[in-house]
Protein backbone atom coordinates (compact mmCIF):
# COMPACT_ATOMS: atom_id res chain seq x y z
CA UNK A 1 0.00 0.00 0.00
CA UNK A 2 0.69 3.74 -1.08
CA UNK A 3 -0.55 6.75 -0.21
CA UNK A 4 0.86 9.41 -2.81
CA UNK A 5 0.63 13.45 -3.72
CA UNK A 6 0.61 14.17 -7.34
CA UNK A 7 1.82 17.31 -8.56
CA UNK A 8 -0.66 19.13 -5.46
CA UNK A 9 -1.88 22.19 -6.22
CA UNK A 10 -4.04 24.42 -3.25
CA UNK A 11 -5.46 27.76 -2.52
CA UNK A 12 -7.36 28.45 0.52
CA UNK A 13 -10.16 30.54 -1.38
CA UNK A 14 -11.11 29.57 -4.87
CA UNK A 15 -9.77 31.35 -7.90
CA UNK A 16 -7.35 33.21 -5.26
CA UNK A 17 -3.90 33.80 -7.25
CA UNK A 18 -2.11 33.13 -3.67
CA UNK A 19 -1.19 29.18 -3.91
CA UNK A 20 -0.39 27.43 -0.48
CA UNK A 21 0.79 24.76 -2.30
CA UNK A 22 2.31 24.75 -6.03
CA UNK A 23 3.03 21.16 -7.55
CA UNK A 24 4.34 19.11 -4.66
CA UNK A 25 4.73 15.24 -4.71
CA UNK A 26 5.36 13.02 -2.27
CA UNK A 27 5.00 9.26 -1.71
CA UNK A 28 4.60 7.39 1.33
CA UNK A 29 4.77 3.61 1.44
CA UNK A 30 3.60 1.12 4.02
CA UNK A 31 6.26 0.67 7.10
CA UNK A 32 8.12 4.23 5.78
CA UNK A 33 8.95 6.73 8.63
CA UNK A 34 8.14 10.12 6.32
CA UNK A 35 9.86 13.26 8.10
CA UNK A 36 8.49 16.61 6.12
CA UNK A 37 10.18 20.04 6.94
CA UNK A 38 10.30 23.50 5.81
CA UNK A 39 9.71 26.81 7.15
CA UNK A 40 6.45 28.62 8.92
CA UNK A 41 3.83 28.57 6.15
CA UNK A 42 4.88 26.99 3.66
CA UNK A 43 1.95 24.49 3.53
CA UNK A 44 2.96 21.81 5.84
CA UNK A 45 -0.14 21.83 7.49
CA UNK A 46 -2.20 22.11 4.60
CA UNK A 47 -0.35 19.19 2.73
CA UNK A 48 -1.42 16.83 5.66
CA UNK A 49 -4.94 18.30 5.18
CA UNK A 50 -5.16 17.47 1.69
CA UNK A 51 -3.00 13.69 1.90
CA UNK A 52 -5.29 13.31 4.82
CA UNK A 53 -8.52 13.91 3.03
CA UNK A 54 -9.82 17.10 4.88
CA UNK A 55 -9.66 19.43 1.92
CA UNK A 56 -9.60 18.57 -2.06
CA UNK A 57 -6.32 20.01 -4.07
CA UNK A 58 -7.34 22.82 -6.29
CA UNK A 59 -4.74 20.74 -8.65
CA UNK A 60 -3.13 17.52 -8.07
CA UNK A 61 -4.27 14.13 -6.88
CA UNK A 62 -4.27 12.12 -3.78
CA UNK A 63 -3.43 8.53 -4.38
CA UNK A 64 -4.13 5.25 -2.02
CA UNK A 65 -2.65 2.47 -3.97
CA UNK A 66 -3.41 4.36 -7.40
CA UNK A 67 -6.45 4.73 -6.79
CA UNK A 68 -7.85 8.45 -5.69
CA UNK A 69 -8.68 8.87 -2.17
CA UNK A 70 -12.30 9.32 -1.36
CA UNK A 71 -13.87 8.71 2.32
CA UNK A 72 -17.60 6.82 2.79
CA UNK A 73 -19.25 8.06 5.24
CA UNK A 74 -19.26 5.81 8.31
CA UNK A 75 -16.52 4.20 7.39
CA UNK A 76 -12.63 4.85 9.01
CA UNK A 77 -10.53 6.51 6.51
CA UNK A 78 -7.17 4.50 6.42
CA UNK A 79 -5.47 7.73 6.47
CA UNK A 80 -5.54 9.35 9.81
CA UNK A 81 -3.96 12.66 11.14
CA UNK A 82 -2.89 13.71 14.79
CA UNK A 83 -4.00 17.36 14.66
CA UNK A 84 -1.54 20.16 16.20
CA UNK A 85 -3.74 21.24 18.44
CA UNK A 86 -5.21 18.63 20.53
CA UNK A 87 -7.98 20.52 22.04
CA UNK A 88 -9.63 21.63 19.08
CA UNK A 89 -9.96 17.78 17.87
CA UNK A 90 -11.75 16.48 21.08
CA UNK A 91 -15.58 17.45 21.63
CA UNK A 92 -15.69 19.97 24.39
CA UNK A 93 -18.93 18.52 25.94
CA UNK A 94 -18.20 14.69 25.70
CA UNK A 95 -16.18 12.89 28.48
CA UNK A 96 -12.93 11.38 26.71
CA UNK A 97 -13.93 7.89 27.15
CA UNK A 98 -16.60 8.50 24.90
CA UNK A 99 -14.23 10.62 22.14
CA UNK A 100 -11.96 7.31 22.29
CA UNK A 101 -14.62 4.99 21.62
CA UNK A 102 -15.12 6.98 18.33
CA UNK A 103 -12.80 4.98 16.22
CA UNK A 104 -14.07 2.17 17.66
CA UNK A 105 -12.72 0.03 20.83
CA UNK A 106 -9.06 0.63 21.74
CA UNK A 107 -6.90 -1.45 23.09
CA UNK A 108 -6.12 -1.88 26.87
CA UNK A 109 -1.82 -2.29 25.40
CA UNK A 110 -1.87 0.98 23.52
CA UNK A 111 -3.73 2.95 26.32
CA UNK A 112 -0.80 1.68 28.89
CA UNK A 113 1.36 2.38 26.93
CA UNK A 114 0.15 5.81 26.07
CA UNK A 115 0.26 6.19 30.33
CA UNK A 116 -3.35 7.24 29.73
CA UNK A 117 -4.93 7.04 33.68
CA UNK A 118 -8.46 5.17 33.50
CA UNK A 119 -9.31 7.72 35.48
CA UNK A 120 -9.09 10.68 32.39
CA UNK A 121 -11.96 8.89 30.65
CA UNK A 122 -14.50 10.50 32.59
CA UNK A 123 -13.09 14.06 32.51
CA UNK A 124 -14.38 16.28 29.94
CA UNK A 125 -11.45 18.17 27.87
CA UNK A 126 -11.13 21.10 29.38
CA UNK A 127 -10.05 19.61 32.72
CA UNK A 128 -7.05 17.88 31.23
CA UNK A 129 -3.74 19.24 29.68
CA UNK A 130 -2.62 19.20 25.86
CA UNK A 131 -0.57 17.11 26.10
CA UNK A 132 -3.12 14.30 28.01
CA UNK A 133 -5.54 14.97 25.19
CA UNK A 134 -3.25 14.29 22.47
CA UNK A 135 -2.34 11.17 24.05
CA UNK A 136 -6.14 10.44 24.03
CA UNK A 137 -5.96 11.46 19.71
CA UNK A 138 -3.25 9.11 19.62
CA UNK A 139 -5.07 6.22 20.67
CA UNK A 140 -7.97 6.77 18.93
CA UNK A 141 -6.84 7.32 15.69
CA UNK A 142 -4.94 3.86 15.59
CA UNK A 143 -8.21 1.80 14.82
CA UNK A 144 -7.47 -1.40 12.95
CA UNK A 145 -8.84 0.04 9.75
CA UNK A 146 -4.99 2.55 10.07
CA UNK A 147 -2.72 2.35 7.67
CA UNK A 148 -1.21 5.56 7.05
CA UNK A 149 -1.03 8.36 10.14
CA UNK A 150 0.06 11.77 9.51
CA UNK A 151 1.95 13.57 12.88
CA UNK A 152 1.44 17.50 12.20
CA UNK A 153 3.46 18.52 15.15
CA UNK A 154 1.90 16.32 16.96
CA UNK A 155 4.55 16.91 19.76
CA UNK A 156 5.55 19.87 19.82
CA UNK A 157 3.73 21.28 23.05
CA UNK A 158 5.15 18.35 24.76
CA UNK A 159 8.23 18.36 27.05
CA UNK A 160 11.31 15.94 26.53
CA UNK A 161 9.99 12.86 28.13
CA UNK A 162 6.53 13.06 27.02
CA UNK A 163 8.09 13.18 23.72
CA UNK A 164 10.38 10.66 24.01
CA UNK A 165 7.58 8.11 25.45
CA UNK A 166 5.09 9.02 22.97
CA UNK A 167 7.45 8.01 19.24
CA UNK A 168 9.09 5.43 21.29
CA UNK A 169 5.49 3.99 21.55
CA UNK A 170 4.61 5.19 17.71
CA UNK A 171 7.68 4.03 16.18
CA UNK A 172 7.05 0.57 18.00
CA UNK A 173 3.42 0.63 16.86
CA UNK A 174 4.60 1.43 13.62
CA UNK A 175 7.12 -1.33 12.76
CA UNK A 176 4.42 -4.24 14.31
CA UNK A 177 1.67 -3.11 12.35
CA UNK A 178 3.54 -2.08 9.26
CA UNK A 179 1.87 1.70 9.29
CA UNK A 180 3.22 4.40 6.89
CA UNK A 181 4.57 7.41 9.30
CA UNK A 182 4.52 11.53 7.88
CA UNK A 183 6.49 12.95 10.43
CA UNK A 184 5.83 16.88 10.41
CA UNK A 185 8.16 18.92 12.64
CA UNK A 186 10.70 21.81 12.61
CA UNK A 187 13.09 20.17 14.66
CA UNK A 188 15.52 18.70 12.65
CA UNK A 189 17.03 16.26 15.26
CA UNK A 190 13.75 15.03 15.68
CA UNK A 191 13.42 14.20 11.97
CA UNK A 192 17.05 12.23 11.34
CA UNK A 193 16.12 10.56 14.80
CA UNK A 194 12.79 8.92 13.59
CA UNK A 195 12.74 9.18 9.77
CA UNK A 196 14.13 6.84 7.28
CA UNK A 197 13.68 9.61 4.77
CA UNK A 198 13.26 13.29 4.84
CA UNK A 199 11.21 15.69 2.17
CA UNK A 200 11.71 19.51 2.66
CA UNK A 201 8.87 21.63 1.52
CA UNK B 1 -21.23 35.07 45.41
CA UNK B 2 -21.07 33.50 41.73
CA UNK B 3 -22.38 30.47 43.77
CA UNK B 4 -25.15 32.47 45.35
CA UNK B 5 -26.56 34.53 42.14
CA UNK B 6 -26.54 30.86 40.17
CA UNK B 7 -28.62 29.09 43.55
CA UNK B 8 -30.93 32.41 43.74
CA UNK B 9 -31.69 31.84 39.73
CA UNK B 10 -32.55 28.32 40.20
CA UNK B 11 -34.82 28.87 43.46
CA UNK B 12 -36.97 31.49 41.21
CA UNK B 13 -36.93 29.36 38.09
CA UNK B 14 -38.56 26.39 39.86
CA UNK B 15 -41.10 28.88 42.05
CA UNK B 16 -42.25 30.18 38.34
CA UNK B 17 -42.54 26.59 37.57
CA UNK B 18 -44.65 25.83 40.63
CA UNK B 19 -46.75 28.55 39.96
CA UNK B 20 -47.42 27.63 36.66
CA UNK B 21 -47.87 24.46 37.55
CA UNK B 22 -50.11 25.90 40.39
CA UNK B 23 -52.17 27.71 37.78
CA UNK B 24 -52.83 25.20 35.41
CA UNK B 25 -53.87 22.27 38.09
CA UNK B 26 -56.03 25.03 39.97
CA UNK B 27 -57.62 26.02 36.72
CA UNK B 28 -58.30 22.20 36.02
CA UNK B 29 -60.25 21.38 38.84
CA UNK B 30 -62.34 24.72 38.88
CA UNK B 31 -63.10 24.13 35.42
CA UNK B 32 -66.88 22.98 36.28
CA UNK B 33 -67.73 25.69 39.04
CA UNK B 34 -66.64 27.98 35.55
CA UNK B 35 -69.42 26.82 33.60
CA UNK B 36 -71.90 27.18 35.78
CA UNK B 37 -74.62 30.28 35.73
CA UNK B 38 -76.98 31.64 38.53
CA UNK B 39 -78.54 34.75 37.71
CA UNK B 40 -79.33 35.35 41.17
CA UNK B 41 -75.64 37.28 41.28
CA UNK B 42 -75.09 38.42 37.69
CA UNK B 43 -73.05 41.51 37.65
CA UNK B 44 -71.86 41.05 40.53
CA UNK B 45 -68.41 44.04 40.56
CA UNK B 46 -65.31 42.33 42.36
CA UNK B 47 -65.05 41.54 46.00
CA UNK B 48 -65.55 38.91 48.62
CA UNK B 49 -66.22 35.97 47.95
CA UNK B 50 -65.93 36.48 44.63
CA UNK B 51 -62.96 37.81 43.84
CA UNK B 52 -63.12 39.03 40.14
CA UNK B 53 -66.74 39.51 39.86
CA UNK B 54 -69.73 37.85 38.21
CA UNK B 55 -70.67 38.34 34.11
CA UNK B 56 -73.84 38.89 33.12
CA UNK B 57 -74.99 35.47 33.65
CA UNK B 58 -73.94 35.05 36.97
CA UNK B 59 -70.29 33.02 35.88
CA UNK B 60 -67.74 33.40 38.63
CA UNK B 61 -64.81 35.23 36.62
CA UNK B 62 -62.23 33.89 39.05
CA UNK B 63 -63.01 30.88 38.27
CA UNK B 64 -63.38 31.74 34.67
CA UNK B 65 -60.43 33.19 34.93
CA UNK B 66 -58.03 30.25 36.52
CA UNK B 67 -59.93 27.52 34.20
CA UNK B 68 -58.54 29.87 30.98
CA UNK B 69 -55.43 30.42 31.74
CA UNK B 70 -55.25 26.37 32.89
CA UNK B 71 -56.22 26.07 29.16
CA UNK B 72 -53.98 28.65 27.74
CA UNK B 73 -50.85 26.30 29.34
CA UNK B 74 -52.28 23.14 28.42
CA UNK B 75 -51.99 24.39 24.88
CA UNK B 76 -48.92 26.41 25.15
CA UNK B 77 -47.07 23.12 26.44
CA UNK B 78 -48.76 21.01 23.69
CA UNK B 79 -47.84 23.35 20.95
CA UNK B 80 -44.64 24.91 22.53
CA UNK B 81 -43.80 21.12 22.77
CA UNK B 82 -44.94 20.11 18.83
CA UNK B 83 -43.54 23.06 17.38
CA UNK B 84 -40.21 22.89 18.90
CA UNK B 85 -39.58 19.45 17.76
CA UNK B 86 -41.00 19.69 14.47
CA UNK B 87 -38.11 22.44 14.81
CA UNK B 88 -35.39 20.29 15.92
CA UNK B 89 -35.94 17.53 13.67
CA UNK B 90 -36.67 19.57 10.65
CA UNK B 91 -33.09 22.15 11.38
CA UNK B 92 -31.15 19.19 11.88
CA UNK B 93 -32.49 16.91 8.79
CA UNK B 94 -31.72 19.94 6.82
CA UNK B 95 -27.85 20.83 7.65
CA UNK B 96 -26.58 17.54 8.48
CA UNK B 97 -28.02 15.49 5.06
CA UNK B 98 -27.60 19.17 3.19
CA UNK B 99 -28.29 18.81 -0.48
CA UNK B 100 -31.86 19.08 -1.85
CA UNK B 101 -33.23 17.84 1.53
CA UNK B 102 -31.66 21.37 2.85
CA UNK B 103 -32.64 23.50 0.25
CA UNK B 104 -36.21 22.29 0.33
CA UNK B 105 -36.77 22.62 3.82
CA UNK B 106 -34.98 25.78 3.59
CA UNK B 107 -37.44 27.23 1.25
CA UNK B 108 -40.26 26.10 3.38
CA UNK B 109 -39.22 28.06 6.38
CA UNK B 110 -38.76 30.83 4.30
CA UNK B 111 -42.56 30.32 2.65
CA UNK B 112 -43.99 29.62 5.96
CA UNK B 113 -41.96 32.55 7.62
CA UNK B 114 -43.43 34.82 4.89
CA UNK B 115 -46.60 34.92 5.33
CA UNK B 116 -48.00 36.85 8.21
CA UNK B 117 -48.33 35.36 11.43
CA UNK B 118 -51.68 35.54 12.21
CA UNK B 119 -53.19 35.36 8.32
CA UNK B 120 -51.62 31.79 8.65
CA UNK B 121 -52.69 30.55 11.90
CA UNK B 122 -56.35 31.88 11.33
CA UNK B 123 -55.98 29.84 7.85
CA UNK B 124 -54.56 26.76 9.50
CA UNK B 125 -57.17 26.92 12.24
CA UNK B 126 -59.86 26.78 9.75
CA UNK B 127 -58.46 24.28 7.85
CA UNK B 128 -57.98 21.96 11.11
CA UNK B 129 -61.85 22.60 11.98
CA UNK B 130 -61.07 25.44 14.52
CA UNK B 131 -61.47 24.12 18.33
CA UNK B 132 -58.79 22.90 20.42
CA UNK B 133 -57.24 20.87 17.71
CA UNK B 134 -57.61 23.57 15.46
CA UNK B 135 -55.77 26.03 17.58
CA UNK B 136 -52.88 23.37 18.51
CA UNK B 137 -52.18 22.74 15.41
CA UNK B 138 -52.59 26.56 13.57
CA UNK B 139 -50.19 27.41 16.65
CA UNK B 140 -47.84 24.90 16.45
CA UNK B 141 -47.55 25.20 12.66
CA UNK B 142 -46.53 28.29 12.05
CA UNK B 143 -44.27 28.42 15.20
CA UNK B 144 -41.23 26.23 14.02
CA UNK B 145 -39.73 27.78 11.11
CA UNK B 146 -37.57 30.70 13.12
CA UNK B 147 -36.24 28.01 15.58
CA UNK B 148 -35.76 25.75 13.00
CA UNK B 149 -33.87 27.91 11.43
CA UNK B 150 -31.74 28.74 14.34
CA UNK B 151 -30.73 25.34 14.87
CA UNK B 152 -29.54 24.33 11.35
CA UNK B 153 -27.41 27.28 11.46
CA UNK B 154 -25.81 26.11 14.54
CA UNK B 155 -25.54 22.87 13.29
CA UNK B 156 -23.93 24.20 10.25
CA UNK B 157 -21.33 25.75 12.22
CA UNK B 158 -20.82 22.20 14.22
CA UNK B 159 -20.17 20.68 11.00
CA UNK B 160 -16.82 22.57 10.35
CA UNK B 161 -15.27 22.40 13.88
CA UNK B 162 -12.05 20.48 13.91
CA UNK B 163 -14.03 17.56 16.19
CA UNK B 164 -16.71 16.99 13.84
CA UNK B 165 -14.43 16.50 10.85
CA UNK B 166 -11.92 14.20 12.92
CA UNK B 167 -15.09 12.20 14.02
CA UNK B 168 -16.44 11.74 10.20
CA UNK B 169 -12.91 10.43 9.28
CA UNK B 170 -13.06 8.07 12.14
CA UNK B 171 -15.59 6.26 10.30
CA UNK B 172 -18.88 7.42 12.99
CA UNK B 173 -21.94 7.12 11.03
CA UNK B 174 -24.46 10.07 10.28
CA UNK B 175 -26.81 9.22 13.02
CA UNK B 176 -24.25 8.54 15.71
CA UNK B 177 -22.94 11.92 14.96
CA UNK B 178 -26.01 13.54 15.54
CA UNK B 179 -26.52 11.79 18.93
CA UNK B 180 -23.25 12.23 19.93
CA UNK B 181 -21.73 15.85 18.73
CA UNK B 182 -25.13 17.60 17.48
CA UNK B 183 -27.92 17.05 19.92
CA UNK B 184 -25.67 18.00 23.31
CA UNK B 185 -24.71 21.18 21.87
CA UNK B 186 -28.26 22.07 20.39
CA UNK B 187 -29.58 21.42 23.96
CA UNK B 188 -29.43 24.73 25.92
CA UNK B 189 -30.52 26.33 22.90
CA UNK B 190 -33.61 24.14 22.11
CA UNK B 191 -34.68 24.55 26.12
CA UNK B 192 -34.36 27.70 26.05
CA UNK B 193 -36.61 28.36 22.44
CA UNK B 194 -38.92 25.63 24.09
CA UNK B 195 -39.73 27.84 27.30
CA UNK B 196 -39.61 30.74 25.66
CA UNK B 197 -42.18 29.35 22.72
CA UNK B 198 -44.98 29.24 25.60
CA UNK B 199 -45.73 32.90 26.03
CA UNK B 200 -46.07 33.28 22.24
CA UNK B 201 -48.14 30.26 22.00
CA UNK B 202 -50.25 31.47 24.61
CA UNK B 203 -50.76 34.73 23.09
CA UNK B 204 -51.54 33.31 20.25
CA UNK B 205 -54.04 31.16 21.24
CA UNK B 206 -55.83 33.84 22.75
CA UNK B 207 -55.62 36.12 19.78
CA UNK B 208 -57.21 33.79 17.27
CA UNK B 209 -60.06 33.04 19.78
CA UNK B 210 -60.39 36.36 20.25
CA UNK B 211 -60.70 36.53 16.32
CA UNK B 212 -63.55 33.92 16.49
CA UNK B 213 -61.06 31.19 14.80
CA UNK B 214 -60.59 29.20 17.53
CA UNK B 215 -61.95 27.93 20.59
CA UNK B 216 -65.29 28.16 20.35
CA UNK B 217 -67.72 29.91 22.65
CA UNK B 218 -68.34 27.86 25.56
CA UNK B 219 -65.33 27.33 26.73
CA UNK B 220 -63.80 29.06 29.25
CA UNK B 221 -61.03 30.51 27.52
CA UNK B 222 -58.79 33.76 27.90
CA UNK B 223 -59.80 34.70 23.91
CA UNK B 224 -63.03 33.69 23.93
CA UNK B 225 -63.72 36.18 28.02
CA UNK B 226 -61.98 38.88 26.59
CA UNK B 227 -63.90 39.06 23.38
CA UNK B 228 -67.30 38.62 25.47
CA UNK B 229 -66.62 41.32 27.63
CA UNK B 230 -65.78 43.94 24.82
CA UNK B 231 -69.36 44.27 24.24
CA UNK B 232 -69.70 45.16 28.22
CA UNK B 233 -66.67 47.32 28.78
CA UNK B 234 -68.90 50.34 27.54
CA UNK B 235 -71.76 49.31 30.28
CA UNK B 236 -68.96 50.30 32.69
CA UNK B 237 -68.54 46.27 33.87
CA UNK B 238 -64.50 46.70 33.69
CA UNK B 239 -63.71 43.58 35.53
CA UNK B 240 -64.82 41.48 33.10
CA UNK B 241 -62.22 42.42 30.72
CA UNK B 242 -59.19 43.80 33.26
CA UNK B 243 -58.54 40.68 35.53
CA UNK B 244 -58.96 38.11 32.87
CA UNK B 245 -56.40 40.32 30.51
CA UNK B 246 -54.11 41.23 33.65
CA UNK B 247 -53.62 37.12 34.68
CA UNK B 248 -53.17 36.59 30.87
CA UNK B 249 -49.97 39.46 30.83
CA UNK B 250 -49.18 37.70 34.16
CA UNK B 251 -48.64 34.05 32.58
CA UNK B 252 -46.82 35.29 29.88
CA UNK B 253 -44.53 37.09 31.86
CA UNK B 254 -43.59 34.36 33.98
CA UNK B 255 -43.60 31.76 31.21
CA UNK B 256 -40.72 34.85 29.89
CA UNK B 257 -39.21 35.36 33.13
CA UNK B 258 -38.77 31.25 33.38
CA UNK B 259 -36.70 31.18 29.70
CA UNK B 260 -34.87 34.05 30.44
CA UNK B 261 -33.51 32.41 33.42
CA UNK B 262 -33.24 29.05 31.95
CA UNK B 263 -31.26 30.35 29.54
CA UNK B 264 -28.65 32.31 32.38
CA UNK B 265 -28.08 28.83 34.31
CA UNK B 266 -28.03 27.03 30.75
CA UNK B 267 -25.37 29.34 28.42
CA UNK B 268 -24.01 31.44 31.59
CA UNK B 269 -22.03 33.82 28.52
CA UNK B 270 -25.30 34.67 26.47
CA UNK B 271 -25.57 36.99 29.81
CA UNK B 272 -22.91 39.10 28.27
CA UNK B 273 -24.21 39.87 24.76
Amino acid sequence: MSLEGKNLTFAYRCRSKELVLQGVNLTLEEGERLGLSGPSGRGKSTLCRLLAGYERPTGGQVLLDGAPLTHQRGRPSPVQLLWQNPELAVDPLLPLGRTLEEGGPVEERILERLYIQPEWKRRYPSELSGGELQRFCIARALGPATRFLLCDESTAMLDLVTQAQIWDFLLEEAQRRNLGLLVVSHSDTLLHRLCTRIQIL
Amino acid sequence: MRGNVRRSTWYLLLLTAAVLLGIGIAGAMLYDRAMVTDFARKNLPPGLPLLFGTDWMGRDMFARTLAGLSLSIRIGLLTAGVSAGLALILGVAAASVGGWVDSTLSWCMDLVLGIPHILLMMLLSLAFGKGFVGVVAAVSLSHWPSLARLLRGEVLQLRQAPYFRVAEHLGVSRLRMVRLHVLPHLLPQFLTALVLQFPHAILHEASITFLGFGLSAEQPAIGVILSESMGYLTTGRWWLALFPGLALVGVVVLFAQMGERLRRLLDPASVHE
